[in-house]
């Protein structure tokens, strides 16, 4: 926990163990791989290799959305397992994964298998991949394992790079199609929650600027085979795929920078930021025709709104780039951000990557293979063009490969807490009476129990998009609803005055 | 969202449990434990089961509610989690102060064999606390049956735990099984209206559907209490809910677990305490079966009331009948729950064609055939089905009506069939806990909402928005 000073460089503790018995928000490097990062692609069928819950608890929770053309398959509604009884876990389970990756095969004929362990199977020493090489072999499709056991990180962040290294290793690169279009672009950490990746992709396909891939909202395996034929990575979320922008600028010389579309004038920051990447005539003249356009539309509705909530206090503490990415937004409307934090964060999300250097590797960090990423060595992949236009951009004072973190951009005196847990909810929503708590489905009860009124910013509570222009548009109206409504006076919290129904009612845990 | 979901080209058996329609074991267990007053649950495994298993309770309950967990490391999967689960209790001490710490285990324990009676004993032996709270341990590794198995093993490891033999007293036990918070506040009502003395176990009627607060409650009030479960050995007679609570657990295993008796059977075995199994009383019938046993147990006539209610109840199937008679239904859930909805929509000339669980006792065909005498030939009833398996069948025989919970959504969405919500998990509605199921009234509130939904369908579907019916 730290009290924030942007003029200073301050240390924060994040990425370590959750003591035992402290209840957090996290949850385990299974969630982190199969329901972040590939849950949103669609057609890789992803089996579940363990006991029931974990697959069944990972079905369709994150409201990702996708956007199959006719005929083309989708899983995401799917959730398969092979349901592990107490025989696989004595005598073993690689047999019952087999015939189950068979079966799906032959029902679905999908492009591609992907194949995921849990607790009990890391334990059995069942062996995943081996499994996908022999039914790679077998099938004749690309099948990929992935050790991510809950056990293995401190969080869903371990998943997140174990996710990255292996599609990182079995799928990109994979095939080399012909250039798709004039400027080339993969989208990196857009995970198309309620929609918001299509509002993004709506404003390239105007700009004409092509999406070569996306990880991974809204995107097949074929686009990931081939994301390395793009000119430009965009990184939103940071923490979840920084690992594959770097890799990709290693291996193919594509440089990557840091984007952020959520909140209208961001959006309009960084799409600008593409076109002076590309530096084409055109293409700035298209962006800004949009942006002018868009914020004109926007500012409408973000004047009237700001008009009502200016000068109301949030938190918000979700994820791993969110809590950062919101800010924009509530400081369009005028709402002070007192306190933040992010769930499943290292220290780079807080305080900038130029901290990288001094990270200390635990046991746990060493748990997570690092690959070993050389510069390929076919000469039509290797985008020289690319590193020279870097070089030369950067002589211009453009900022590649960075992100400053979370902390620089939040007020003197706000608190930053990293994992925050039950106990320091209650005191800090006692403390700031907030009049809006950011955080998930597992917090939301609990703040509203206090009268305050919870955003859910993992699943946005069936809400959204909140990217680009409208999608600001929606979250300031989303504001207006939550902020301006009268139930909350019915709620009689302690503090806002003196309450009538004591007694009985205050009885402290 | 999802239009193009593939077809199924073939419906033979599957090896995967393609969405599956059962949950895991702990999630049971720590719904059973909530039940009691002042508990806290530790979920002994890797952080991620509690979370998950937390995020779906409070998806439906929409309540906070706090489940720790001993968070394992690597490490902890190598030497044993002993360490993680003293600490967990400990700090679950500190922050919580509660009555009872419930254990419960998870797949990953329970593979490398942690032995978490042994550590509790030591935990006790070594503490420097004075006042301990109270401990209660289930074994619930989910490759040995399902959420239901769980929850009757969490039932039954806190009658074992806590129940003391004695002379008889004249209260009752009741079992009511995994119901809904709104089913378990009737059943109170009901029994003190009948001027019964009981014990309930579990009782989550509070701690999982508590009012607003004025003051944060870090653990919500209600519950029953640990004195109150001693006291069961002690009982005039029990009554369960279910008939195939926890068999799931049992049926061909290879390892031997502790799995066994449900609390209502060791306390018959144990201290000689009759035990009155019947259905959830769910539909006339069953429900005529439970006051018949309540009145034979207290020797007190059905309040007047109840008996109105009835009548109320009788009089709405003479209205409302035709609107469903000879209808097709899809029941699917848990066992006990399904076996009880089907035996009412039986009785409602409602014609059940399909009975689906993804309980794995085999015993819901037998058990159906029993509680239907006249149609269960034709029942379809089926252990260990997913909603894959549902769907391959709704595609191919196109049933007027789907009865459960809201995971086959996408079934009814796709397939364009009406769906009652009910049961567990309720996710995609306000309320969801708050569904009543049981006794007249619970049944009056799912014929009504039966009816209307087939009425509502028709209005929908036809060319003119007729507004009388
Ligand atoms: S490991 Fe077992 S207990 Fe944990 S979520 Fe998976 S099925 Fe449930
Ligand atoms: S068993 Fe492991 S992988 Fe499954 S939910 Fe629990 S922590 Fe995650």
């Amino acid at each position: 926990m730290i009290i924030n000073d942007p003029e200073k460089d301050q240390e924060i503790q994040a990425n370590v163990r959750t003591v035992p018995g402290i209840i957090t928000q996290r949850g385990c490097t299974y969630a982190g791989c199969r329901g972040v990062v590939l849950g949103p692609t669609r057609d890789i069928l992803q089996i579940v290799h363990g006991p029931i819950g974990c697959s069944f608890y990972a079905w369709l929770t994150r409201r990702n959305q996708s956007a199959p053309a006719e005929g083309e398959g989708n899983f995401i509604p799917y959730s398969f397992s092979t349901d592990m009884q107490d025989e696989n876990i004595v005598f073993g389970g690689e047999v019952k994964l087999k015939e189950a990756m068979r079966e799906a095969f032959e029902m679905f004929s999908p492009k591609a298998i992907a194949i995921f362990s849990t607790c009990p199977v890391g334990l059995i020493g069942d062996d995943v991949h081996a499994v996908a090489r022999e039914m790679k072999e077998e099938l004749g499709i690309n099948c990929f394992g992935f050790s991510c056991e809950g056990y293995r990180g401190v969080s869903q962040s371990a998943g997140h790079h174990i996710a990255n290294n292996q599609i990182f290793k079995h799928v990109l690169g994979t095939d080399n199609p012909t250039r798709k279009g004039k400027f080339q672009v993969n989208l990196l950490g857009e995970y198309n929650i309620g929609g918001d990746a299509f509002e993004i992709e709506r404003l390239f396909e105007e700009a004409g600027i092509t999406l070569i891939s996306s990880f991974s909202g809204n995107s097949t395996v074929e686009s990931m085979a081939y994301a390395h034929i793009a000119d430009l990575n965009m990184v939103m979320c940071h923490r979840s795929i920084n690992y594959i922008a770097e890799m990709m600028e290693v291996k193919y010389g594509i440089p990557w920078i840091k984007v952020n579309f959520v909140g209208a004038k961001s959006a309009a920051k960084s799409l600008k930021k593409i076109a002076e990447y590309f530096g084409d005539a055109e293409l700035t003249a298209k962006v800004d025709a949009i942006v002018e356009r868009e914020m004109a539309k926007s500012e409408a509705v973000r004047e009237a709104v700001k008009a009502k909530v200016e000068g109301k206090v949030a938190m918000m503490f979700v994820g791993g780039s969110r809590a950062h990415h919101y800010q924009d937004l509530f400081e369009e409307l005028g709402i002070h951000v007192v306190s933040a934090g992010y769930e499943f964060a290292h220290r780079d999300d807080y305080e900038g990557r130029k901290v990288i250097p001094d990270i200390k590797i635990d046991a746990d960090t060493r748990n997570i293979e690092e690959l070993e990423v050389e510069k390929t060595e076919d000469a039509e992949l290797w985008r020289e063009d690319l590193v020279a236009k870097k070089a030369a951009l950067e002589e211009t004072g453009y900022t590649f490969a960075d992100y400053e973190g979370m902390m620089p951009q939040m007020k003197k005196n706000s608190l930053v807490i990293d994992d925050i847990n039950h106990w320091e909810t209650e005191k800090l929503i006692e403390f700031y009476k907030p009049d809006v708590f950011c955080a998930g489905i597992k917090e939301k009860y609990v703040v509203q129990k206090f009268g305050i009124p919870l955003k859910q910013l993992h699943n946005y509570d069936a809400g959204g998009p909140y990217t680009c222009f409208e999608g600001a548009i929606n979250f300031y109206y989303e504001m207006q609803r939550m902020l301006d409504t009268k139930i909350w006076k019915l709620v009689d919290a302690p503090w806002k005055s003196e309450p009538e129904i004591v007694g009985s009612m205050t009885i402290e845990a | 969202m999802f239009e193009n979901a593939p077809i199924i080209k073939s419906t033979k058996e599957f090896t995967a449990t393609r969405n599956a329609c059962k949950l895991c074991a702990p999630l049971g267990a720590s719904v059973a434990f909530k039940g009691i007053r002042g508990c806290v649950p530790i979920i002994h495994g890797s952080q991620g089961c509690a979370t998950y298993i937390r995020r779906y309770l409070i998806s439906h309950f929409k309540e906070p509610v706090d489940i720790a967990s001993s968070n394992f490391t690597e490490e902890a999967t190598v030497f044993g989690g002993g360490a993680n689960c003293d600490r967990a209790i400990t700090n679950v001490i500190g922050q919580y102060n509660p009555e009872v710490v419930a254990l419960t285990t998870t797949c990953l324990s329970e593979t490398i064999g942690d032995d978490v009676k042994m550590y509790i004993h030591d935990y006790k032996k070594n503490s420097e606390l004075k006042d301990l709270p109270a401990f209660v341990t289930a074994s619930t590794p989910s490759y040995q049956g399902s959420h239901m198995d769980g929850f009757h093993e969490a039932v039954g490891a806190a009658i074992k735990a806590f129940a003391k033999g004695g002379e008889k007293g004249t209260h009752i036990n009741i079992f009511p099984g995994f119901v809904s918070t709104e089913d378990l506040r009737q059943l109170k009502y009901l029994l003190s209206d009948f001027g019964i003395e009981f014990v309930m176990l579990p009782d989550y009627s509070e701690t999982l559907d508590n009012p607003i607060w004025n003051t944060y409650k870090r653990i919500p009030e209600g519950g029953t209490p640990v004195s109150a479960i001693e006291t069961c050995g002690r009982a005039a007679a029990s009554i369960e809910f279910g008939t195939i609570l926890n068999s799931g657990a049992l049926s061909g295993r290879v390892k031997n677990t502790k799995l066994s008796a449900t609390g209502a059977e060791y306390l018959e075995k144990e201290f000689e305490v009759k035990n009155y199994r019947m259905p959830l009383p769910i539909g006339v019938k069953n429900t005529d079966r439970f006051f018949n046993v309540l009145e034979e147990i207290s020797g007190k006539e059905m309040p007047i009331r109840y008996l109105t209610e009835r009548g109320r109840l009788i009089d709405s199937y003479a209205d409302g009948h035709k609107y469903i008679f000879g209808k097709k239904a899809v029941v699917y859930g848990e066992e006990d729950f399904v076996v009880a909805m089907t035996t009412f929509l039986d009785e409602i000339g409602v014609e059940v064609v399909l009975a689906a669980t993804g309980g794995e006792s085999g015993n819901l065909e037998d058990q159906i055939r029993a509680n239907c005498p006249e149609r269960g030939e034709q029942i379809l009833a089926k252990n260990m089905f997913d909603y894959e398996k549902i769907r391959e069948w709704c595609q191919e025989n196109k049933p007027d009506l789907l009865v459960g919970n809201s995971k086959a959504y996408y079934i009814a969405r796709e397939l364009d069939i009406p769906i009652v919500r009910c049961g567990f998990p309720i996710h995609d509605r306000i309320g969801g806990q708050r569904i009543k199921h049981l006794g007249y009234a619970g049944t009056q509130d799912l014929f009504d909402q039966v009816v209307n939904t087939m009425i509502q369908y028709k209005q929908d579907h036809s060319p003119v928005g007729y507004k009388y019916m």
